[in-house]
Formats: structure tokens, C-alpha cells, sequence
């Protein structure tokens, strides 16, 4: 079985089998097309923040400020929104803009950190989440901004042609991405950089300013999911999505990204969060808590990284 | 007649049909020293490994002290005397001399307290040996190279060494720091301790040993005492090489100058370095190590900082300590350490040519991979890399073609300076003529080559003038016509 | 000389120093016992799952397992003496926890040592994992009356006295269990072999190979270790609040490694002291407390906390990189 030996084609097959596996257990449920588009509108904000996790870890880094930028960016978003009158798309555009230019700014910032001061992504973005998550709690108080006008929810809670809004932008970031990864030099060079950092230095890549773009592209995207996340809970909070960080490496993890850099395929994201939104769509149905997902998660979390590291001490030996 | 030490009997290993160790046999006697130089791949690391118990032989016997051993392992190699000090020396940075040199020793004791006193009396009777003063309380990470091996002897004699392997002894050492070690060789050799240089480059530590051994392809092709080899012949037998190569076509005389270095200076590492470099000239920048060649080869590429002079290429300068502003003004730079500097190993055969080709063919934003990838198999066949697959990873590639992998990521920049560091180092002797004949291809072209070495017959081979450096400094202009390579190995050392 | 002042614990102690007397400044009761006692207080658990974080920072791993494991442990020795063994003394309490935490720590332990696989990545999965499996499988109310044990041990106190303005001040018991840990600690780390060979092991995990320590066996240990003491530090923090609240704790984990690191200690191994790391849960403790003090309303706390794991990890790393810049 040829499509076993590489990490994607496992994953195609566990999602597969997921899904086979959930139709079983509640066919009229699971397989209903209420439960596909709720599905469709639930998994694309964790996602896109697998998505960002996927590109600071494919250069061996990590961003572990992801959902602090995705709060801060949706709560400047909701600021303008509230405070600026007229309320018209005009309004929601100037929102989104600022939203995606604090996440720009907050990914510059790490960039710095990462690149320019050389501290630890693990440090550089433990600390900056807190920074930004208190930035986010300092304005609003810790509590929710609410009140949009009516354009806001267009993003989260509206379908194109029938596909729900947050999918489409899903893919088609998914679609950029991949594509930025496999067909620019930038994402040649993050690779090779995730590969071998002293060889990237050697062959002269310009590593700063690769992990600065690298970061702001993590912020841009946090950015994005926090609108999403805005749009669907018509709100914003400084501790909305606190899950979402251990979810977006697990994810990045289960798609096959190597933590330690160097290799990992949007693809075999795409499929790790198809495979997470089945498990738990399914389990919510045979009446599994949220707390029980979390369980699952990590177990699988832990079951993959263990068969990923026996196969490669595998093929080592 | 004293019985020896450690006996190797008709010793074969072999890896997955390759013969490593081939029906190898020689002995060590107490208190003597021997050499065993070989060429990388020629069965030395082997060698040290089945005497560490790390392997064990397919074939023959391993005697102590006359006794046939059963399967060895680290644990009854260790106890019975025969400690291994590793190139990187195998030290705890962060912890203090006195610890990293007690540590075997007590975990031998299998107290479960520290014994501070007993720490220190160790650390202190073991220095006492070999005649260096170093503080015992001082991080080893701040110590100098020579010291970091002194610490690791001084490990390896806390725990009742009779025989001390020392891999690559002299690689990091400056010509002082040697003295000293062959100092402590010889107060070791008086107490009694058996040491076995194991090394390619041995020219150096000659003068403490009894006994050479020299391996190739697995073979013993040399042994007699150590008065009968100088550096040239330890060459000879290495490479199996009986002439030198041929020297390079002259270079023309009208071939105008190309880079021109003024006054480079760097702290503790090179000093007032100028030269010049015509187009197509290949020179050589020879010196041992510690000479400061591999800190001035760096800094030819941005890679270290000078804080005086200048470099200019065309006439026109070229900004110091920034790699990226030495390739773009077309100065290429092959390391030294293939492995960890010059490969990306996970990553495949083409795009470990191809990355340093981005953004000449990504000018739009999307890349041409089809075109990226054509130029990178076409740079495959002009070096003639034997890659059956070239989207395998260069893991899977021979050390010499690895090094033709590293030189076509450069060429196919078209540069109009290429430094290359140790060209050939851990590189087949075969696979050496022909980096050697690509070399000669590339000053053809015009281009200025600098080739930093210290394998004395390629410099001859492949140069037309070479630089001495010594200490930091550049002492003599030599054209290479008009040297041998024992009177080239006697101004390096001298 | 130089060395005492590039430390992160000198740099640290500044800051504290510096902090304390811009709150003089603005408040002249902040010098105060209550403040002292306060912050004492406040470092209890905090300290004790540093000591923890310290220990695995030092091997060179990180753990962010330890606050579900202190979670896990409290609610489910609270519900396990409250049903079966409600006689045993607060101390027998104290131990329990120790040991179930301790049997959770040898799972990350199994699978980190055992089976090599990365520590950020293993601890992220146990963290939800046993936060999962308790609020799943054990439950997820509070338990509000503890077992008598555990009553008994939150009512004890050390120190107790009245302020000038009639408030009244107290230090718990529980500041000599922290106090006890650290020393404990200090004693594995600087006085053992074992804890040589944890440092050993964050020096160079190949070479502590090539001279024969057993690094899978101290490894486990480290887990296992960090594992006791979050079960102890669980046990408190239930006894000191009174009730057994399994959504507790976790959350805590990032601001301690963030103390920990404040205090010296390197994400790369080997280094770190637990001078460094009291005095970083005192800089963490005493923002958290504090920083009203100084005029910043404390919804700025965690933008305090980052800034301040920004500049004490921030400056090393500069040094580091200007240095390797020098280096030929």
C-alpha cells in the first residue's frame, strides 16, 4: 500500500475511516446536510490558526501567540465598529483593514523578537501572547464588545452559492498558502531554513527577513481567524478561543508539519482538521462532553507523534 | 618481553556488504604511543569503535593484556582501561572543570551523594599529571579548545586509563597548544599510558609516537616506527598515491586582477591579511590549524566580522560581515563542514542546488520550478554527480558528491570568486581528482578560486600560487611551481 | 565582577528592588508586613510548580503538563479521602497527592524518556488529557467541603498578628511546605548525583551518553519529580482556598515557566538556579499583587508580565547573539 508510506496518505486514510466510522454511529445525524454546513461554519477559525502554527513551525519555530493576536485584532475590529457611526460595509472594511494591520504589526513584533534580537520563538511568543492578550483585556476591561451592524456577520455566518462564507475563506487561504509554500522562493527558503539553519546562513539565504515575513504572515492570518471568530459570536473577547492554541498545534502536528522544522504539506493540515471537525462533530452527537473531546485530542495528539517517531527511528535504523 | 596492551587479530567488520576492516591486526604496548592515519572512509572510526565496544567484528580477536576477548561493550571496555576522547570532546559545558573531569569516576564509585572533597582531590591529582594549571570552579563552556581537551584527558585518566584514543587530536589546536599536548603525551607515556592518535592529519604528533599504522579502504597498508614517515610519505600511503598530480595550466599572463583584500584584521584570529586575485587564478591559502585560514576564509564571505580593511571585487568594496552582500558582489564559499554547514540533508539533491538559484528564477513572485529544476539536473550531469534519483534526499549521496552538490549550488550563481574550504576533506580519493579537475574548470572560466587547505599535495596540484599563513599572519608568497610539498610542509610548521 | 552583573538574578533582584521603591514612593504603607505576607502567600504555589518547571528546564525539557496534573490531583484526592479514607491526617493528605501526581508525571515521564518523543509536544497532549479525562470521567463541580485532613491543614498558620489600620495579616503553614520543597530540591540538585546528572543531561544529552549516565532513568525521574511536587502544590491550593475546584491551576503553567525563565534558567538546558527562580515568582507574585501600587490598574498585569519575559529573556539572547556575532 503505496499510500501508507507517506504521512498524507495515512491521514487521508484516518480521515476516511473517521468519517466512515461517525456515519456508523449516528448515519441520519451525522450525515445530514444541517450537520455538514454547521460543520463547514465551525471548523475554518481553528483552522486558519493551524495554518499559521503550520508556518512558523515549518522553520522550527512555533507561534504560541496566535489566539492573543486573534483577540486583540477582533476587539480593535469591534472597537471601530461600535464607535464609528454609519455602520455601513464602508465601516466593516475599515474594521477588517485595521483588524488584518494589528495582526501585520503583532507578527512584526515577534518577527523582531525571533530574527533581529534572537530569542527562542517559544519565549519571543509566550511572552507577545501575553502582551497582546492584555492589551486586549486593558481596553475592553475583560469583558465582550458587542453590537455590529448588521455587515459584520456577513464573513462568519453567510454562504456564497450555498457554501458558508468561512469555508470558501478557509480554502482559498489554504489554497495561498500552499501555494506560497510550494511555488515562491519564500517558501522554498523557509524549508530549507526549518531544515538546516547554519547550511540557510552557509548558502546566504536572508534569514531575518524570511522570519519576519514568516511571522507577519501568522499574525495576518491569527488576524483573519479572529475576524471569523468575531463574525460567528457577533462579539469579542480578550479570552475568547483559549482552546484554540494546543488545537492549532495538534493539528499542525497531526498534519504531518515536523515541529523541529523543515517539512510539513497544507494538505495534511487540511486533512488533520477534516479528521479533528469529524471526531468531534461526531461525538457531540453520541452525547460526548466538550471535556471529553479535549481528552481525545490529546491522546491523539500523543498516538501521532508516537507513530510518527517510530516510523522515522524506523527508517533511520 | 612485556605482553601488549591491546591486540587487534586479522579484526574484519563489515557494513551491509561494504568491508570497513579488513583482516586489520597490529598491537600496543604499554606506555607507547602509535598513530593510525587514514584517509576519512578508510576504516579508522571503525577501528576506534569496536576498541570502545561501541561495534563488535565479524571476524578475528581483540586480546587485553594476551587475553582473547569475548563480544566487548562499552562497560568492559571502559573498565578495562581503553577510553575514547571524541573530536567534540564529549564535555558538560555548564558544569564546572573539577565536575566534568570527576564525573566517570564517581558515577564508577556509584556513591549517590556528591563527594565535593573527593570531586576536587581527583580533579586536582589528574591536572597535577599532565602539568597544566586550569581553575577547577570555571565553567568548561569558557575555556579555550586546548583547554576543553585537557579536561577530557584528564577525564579519561581519573578512571584508571591504560589506553587513551584520541580522535583528531590536533584539529582544533594552534601549533603552541600541540606542544603542550605532546608535552602531556609524553608525561603519560612515562606513567605508563598507552595513547593511540587516530587521526588523517598525524604529521604533527609524530615526533611522541613509537609505532605508525596507516589504513585505506579498510586495509593496513603502512605500519614501521615512527622515525621511518615524515609527512609526505604518511600522504603517500593514505592516498595510495605514489606521484603528485599534475600542477594547474598556467595562468595567463594579461589575466587582469579580479578582488583585492587590504589589511583584514580580526582580533585573536588573522592580522593585517592583503593579497590580490587575478581572474582565473586559483590560490591557496595554506597554513595548520589555528593558522587562522578557516576565521579569514569566513570573512571572505561576511561570515565573520573583520574590524580593520577592506575587500573590493572589480575595483569596486565589498561590504565586510554580511554573507548576503559577499554573494551578491559574486563571492561564492564552500565550507569546511559539508555535513552541518554546507547540506540541507533531509531536503533533495535538486533543491540543495536550487536554493541558492530562488530568486533568479522567482522574479515575478511565482517561481519557475520547472525551469529551476531543469538547471539544477543540468548542473547534475555538468559535475557529473552520480545521483540515481535526484529527488532522493543528498543524505543518500557519497561524501564526494556531496561536495559536487555544494560546489554547483555556487556555480550555477555564476560567481566571480569562489572560496572553497577544505575542498576535499572526507572526500574518496577518486572523487578528489575530480573536484580537482572541476577546480581546474573553473579558473578556465575566468573565475578567481581561493582553495583554503591544508592537504599539502592538493594545494600543489591544483594552485598557482600559495599564500602561508601562520598565526594569524600571511608570511609567504610562493608560486607553486617552485616548492615541494616537504619544503611546503616545513614552512608550515617551521 | 562582570559576571554578577550580566546575571539574570541580579537583573531580576534590580527590577524587584526598583519595583518595591516606586511603590514606597507612591503608597508609604506598602512597606509593610501585610504586603510581605501577601507576596509570601502569593509564592506558595506559584513556587512550588517553579521549583518544578526549574528542574525540567535544567534537563532541557519543558513541562506544561504540571498544572492539570495539580488539578487532577486535588479534586481527585479531595473525592478519594472524602470516600474512602476521611481519618487520614493532613499530612497522609499531602502525601497522596504526591503520589498521584507522581504516577501522572511517570506517564509524561514513559513517554518522553521511554519513548523519546518531544517534551513541549507530550506535555501539551497530557495537559488536556488528564484535564479531559477529570472533567469527563471524575466530575466537574467543586467539591466545597474537603476532607478533614485537608480542613485541618488549611486552617494551619505560621505567623498571625494585626495591622496599625485593625486589618488582619497571616501566613500559612504551607509557606514551609514551598519552603521545605525548595531545599529538598536544592539538595537533589546540588548535593546529589542524581541531580548532577540532571544537569549533565541538559549540558549534553550525547556526551552524558558516552560516559554511561543512565539518561532515560534520570529523565523519568525528572518527570516523576515535577509530577509530586504539582500533586503537593495541588493540595495546597485546594487547602489554602478551601475547596477542590477543577477548573483551577490550569492556565498558570506559561506564567510559571515565564518566572522561571525570568530567573535565569535556559529553555536549552543546564542552567538555571533556584536563587533565579524565587526571585522570578517574587517579580511575577509581586506584579500580580501589586502593580496598582505603582498607578497601573491591573488589567495591565499580563502586558506587565510579557514585557517583563521580553526584556529578561530578550537581553540574554541579544548578548548571546552580539557575542557569536564577535566570535571568529
Amino acid at each position: 500500500m503505496k499510500l501508507l508510506h507517506s504521512t498524507e496518505g495515512r491521514l487521508a486514510v484516518i480521515a476516511a475511516v473517521v468519517f466512515l466510522a461517525m456515519s456508523a454511529l449516528a448515519p441520519d445525524r451525522f450525515l445530514s446536510v444541517q450537520n455538514m454546513t454547521s460543520m463547514a461554519f465551525q471548523f475554518p477559525e481553528f483552522a486558519i490558526l493551524a495554518l499559521a502554527m503550520t508556518v512558523t513551525m515549518l522553520t522550527g519555530g512555533i507561534d504560541l501567540s496566535v489566539v492573543g493576536i486573534a483577540n486583540l485584532s477582533a476587539i480593535i475590529a469591534a472597537t471601530i465598529l461600535t464607535q464609528v457611526t454609519g455602520g455601513g460595509a464602508g465601516t466593516v472594511l475599515i474594521a477588517f483593514a485595521a483588524a488584518t494591520g494589528v495582526g501585520v504589526a503583532a507578527g512584526l513584533m515577534n518577527g523582531v523578537l525571533v530574527a533581529s534580537l534572537g530569542l527562542p520563538p517559544i519565549l519571543a511568543t509566550l511572552g507577545s501572547g501575553l502582551i497582546f492578550t492584555g492589551i486586549a483585556i486593558a481596553l475592553t476591561g475583560g469583558s465582550a464588545v458587542m453590537g455590529f451592524p448588521d455587515a459584520t456577520a456577513w464573513i462568519g455566518n453567510s454562504t456564497v452559492l450555498g457554501i458558508p462564507t468561512p469555508l470558501i475563506l478557509f480554502g482559498l487561504l489554504a489554497l495561498a498558502i500552499s501555494l506560497l509554500l510550494t511555488r515562491t522562493g519564500f517558501g522554498v527558503k523557509l524549508r530549507m531554513y526549518g531544515a538546516n539553519p547554519l547550511a540557510a546562513r552557509f548558502a546566504a539565504i536572508n534569514i531575518d527577513a524570511m522570519l519576519i515575513r514568516v511571522y507577519v504572515l501568522s499574525g495576518a492570518l491569527a488576524a483573519i481567524a479572529g475576524m471569523v471568530v468575531m463574525s460567528r459570536a457577533n462579539s469579542a473577547k480578550a479570552d475568547y478561543g483559549s482552546s484554540y492554541l494546543l488545537l492549532a498545534v495538534l493539528i499542525a502536528v497531526l498534519g504531518g508539519v515536523n515541529p523541529y522544522g523543515g517539512y510539513g504539506k497544507v494538505i495534511g493540515v487540511v486533512l488533520a482538521v477534516l479528521t479533528m471537525q469529524f471526531l468531534s462533530s461526531g461525538l457531540n452527537m453520541v452525547g460526548v462532553s466538550n471535556f471529553a473531546r479535549e481528552l481525545i485530542w490529546g491522546s491523539l495528539l500523543i498516538l501521532v507523534m508516537i507513530v510518527n517517531t517510530w516510523r522515522a527511528t524506523g527508517r533511520r535504523t | 618481553m612485556t605482553t601488549d596492551l591491546v591486540t587487534f587479530d586479522h579484526v574484519t567488520k563489515t557494513y551491509s556488504g561494504i568491508t570497513a576492516l579488513d583482516s586489520v591486526g597490529f598491537s600496543i604496548a604499554a606506555g607507547e604511543a602509535v598513530c593510525l592515519a587514514g584517509e576519512n572512509g578508510s576504516g579508522k572510526s571503525t577501528l576506534i569503535k569496536i576498541l570502545a565496544g561501541v561495534e563488535q567484528p565479524d571476524h578475528g580477536r581483540i586480546l587485553f593484556a594476551g587475553q582473547p576477548q569475548g563480544a566487548l561493550n562499552p562497560r568492559l571496555s571502559a573498565a578495562a582501561g581503553i577510553k575514547v576522547i571524541f573530536q567534540d570532546f564529549s564535555l558538560f559545558p555548564n558544569l564546572s572543570v573539577a565536575e566534568n573531569i570527576a564525573f566517570s569516576a564517581e558515577l564508577g564509585h556509584g556513591t549517590r551523594l556528591v563527594q565535593r572533597a573527593r570531586i576536587a582531590d581527583t580533579a586536582r591529582a589528574t591536572l597535577a599529571r599532565t602539568g597544566v594549571d586550569i581553575p577547577l570552579t570555571a565553567a568548561v563552556e569558557t575555556l579555550s579548545v586546548a583547554h576543553k581537551q585537557l579536561v577530557a584527558i584528564c577525564r579519561a585518566l581519573a578512571t584508571e586509563a591504560r589506553l587513551i584514543i584520541m580522535d583528531e587530536p590536533t584539529t582544533a589546536l594552534t601549533e603552541r597548544e600541540v606542544r603542550v599536548l605532546l608535552d602531556i603525551i609524553r608525561r603519560l607515556k612515562a606513567d605508563g599510558v598507552a595513547v593511540l592518535f587516530v587521526s588523517h592529519k598525524l604529521a604533527e604528533v609524530l615526533e611522541v609516537c613509537e609505532k605508525v599504522i596507516v589504513l585505506r579502504n579498510g586495509q593496513k597498508v603502512a605500519e614501521g616506527p615512527a622515525a621511518d614517515f615524515d609527512a609526505a610519505s604518511l600522504t603517500r600511503h593514505m592516498t595510495g598515491r605514489d606521484v603528485a598530480e599534475a600542477p594547474p595550466a598556467p595562468l595567463r599572463a594579461d589575466a587582469p586582477e579580479l578582488m583585492r583584500v587590504e589589511g583584514l584584521s580580526k582580533a585573536g584570529a588573522f592580522e593585517d591579511v592583503s593579497f590580490t586575485l587575478r581572474a582565473g587564478e586559483v590560490l591557496g591559502v595554506s597554513g595548520l590549524l589555528g593558522s587562522g585560514r578557516t576565521a579569514l576564509a569566513k570573512a571572505l564571505f561576511g561570515l565573520v566580522a573583520p574590524e580593520r580593511g577592506r575587500i573590493t571585487l572589480d575595483g569596486r568594496p565589498v561590504p565586510l560581515g554580511d554573507p548576503l552582500a559577499a554573494a551578491g558582489a559574486g563571492i561564492g564559499y564552500v565550507p569546511e563542514d559539508r555535513l552541518t554547514e554546507g547540506l540541507f540533508l533531509t531536503q533533495s539533491i535538486l533543491q540543495n542546488i536550487s536554493v541558492g538559484r530562488l530568486d533568479a528564477h522567482g522574479a515575478s513572485g511565482i517561481l519557475d520550478i520547472g525551469g529551476l529544476m531543469a538547471e539544477a539536473r543540468d548542473w547534475l550531469k555538468r559535475l557529473s554527480v552520480k545521483a540515481p534519483d535526484p529527488d532522493a534526499p543528498v543524505r543518500s549521496l557519497s561524501g564526494g558528491n556531496q561536495q559536487r552538490v555544494v560546489l554547483a549550488r555556487w556555480m550555477a550563481r555564476s560567481p566571480r570568486v569562489l572560496v572553497l574550504n577544505g575542498p576535499s576533506v572526507g572526500v574518496d580519493v577518486g572523487s578528489k581528482a575530480g573536484i580537482h579537475g572541476i577546480i581546474a574548470g573553473l579558473s578556465a572560466q575566468g573565475l578567481g578560486v581561493i582553495v583554503i587547505s591544508d592537504d599539502l599535495p592538493e594545494v600543489l596540484a591544483t594552485c598557482h600560487r600559495i599564500l602561508v599563513m601562520k598565526a594569524g599572519r600571511l608570511i609567504e608568497d610562493i608560486p607553486s611551481g617552485q616548492v615541494s610539498e616537504t619544503d611546503l610542509a616545513h614552512r608550515l610548521a617551521s | 565582577m562582570s559576571t554578577l552583573w550580566t546575571r539574570n538574578e541580579t537583573l531580576v533582584a534590580l527590577v524587584i528592588v526598583a519595583f518595591c521603591g516606586l511603590a514606597a514612593l507612591s503608597d508609604p504603607g506598602f512597606l509593610s508586613v501585610a504586603t510581605l505576607t501577601d507576596l509570601l502567600r502569593g509564592g506558595i504555589v506559584l513556587g512550588i510548580f517553579a521549583v518544578g518547571a526549574l528542574i525540567v528546564l535544567i534537563s532541557g525539557g519543558i513541562d506544561v503538563s504540571f498544572t492539570a496534573i495539580a488539578a487532577f490531583t486535588m479534586y481527585v484526592t479531595a473525592m478519594l479521602l472524602n470516600a474512602a479514607m476521611p481519618w487520614i491526617p493532613w499530612w497522609a493528605a499531602l502525601l497522596t497527592g504526591m503520589g498521584i501526581g507522581a504516577c501522572l508525571g511517570a506517564i509524561n515521564g514513559v513517554l518522553i524518556a521511554v519513548m523519546g518523543l518531544p517534551t513541549l509536544i507530550v506535555t501539551l497532549g497530557t495537559l488536556s488529557v488528564f484535564r479531559g479525562f477529570m472533567l469527563t470521567f471524575i466530575g466537574q463541580k467543586q467539591i466545597t467541603t474537603l476532607p478533614p485532613g485537608m480542613r485541618e491543614f488549611g486552617r494551619m498558620m505560621i505567623v498571625r498578628g494585626e495591622n496599625a489600620d485593625g486589618s488582619f495579616y497571616s501566613l500559612h503553614a504551607a509557606f514551609l511546605v514551598t519552603a521545605g520543597a525548595i531545599g529538598l530540591t536544592w539538595f537533589i540538585l546540588h548535593r546529589t548525583m542524581l541531580g548532577r546528572q540532571v544537569f549533565a543531561i541538559g549540558g549534553s544529552v550525547e556526551s552524558a551518553r558516552r560516559i554511561g549516565i543512565d539518561v532515560r532513568g534520570v529523565q523519568f525521574f525528572v518527570y516523576v519529580y515535577v509530577g509530586a511536587l504539582a500533586g503537593l502544590a495541588g493540595i495546597i491550593h485546594s487547602s489554602m482556598a478551601r475547596v477542590a475546584n477543577p477548573f483551577d491551576l490550569v492556565g498558570l503553567e506559561l506564567s510559571v515557566i515565564a518566572a522561571v525563565v525570568l530567573g535565569g534558567a535556559r529553555l536549552a538546558g543546564g542552567h538555571g538556579t533556584l536563587t533565579g527562580t524565587v526571585l522570578g515568582v517574587a517579580l511575577i507574585v509581586l506584579v500580580r499583587n501589586s502593580l496598582i501600587v505603582l498607578g497601573i490598574p491591573a488589567t495591565w498585569q499580563s502586558v506587565a508580565i510579557g514585557v517583563l519575559i521580553l526584556i529578561g529573556t530578550g537581553l540574554p539572547a541579544w548578548q548571546a547573539k552580539r557575542a557569536a556575532a564577535q566570535a571568529a
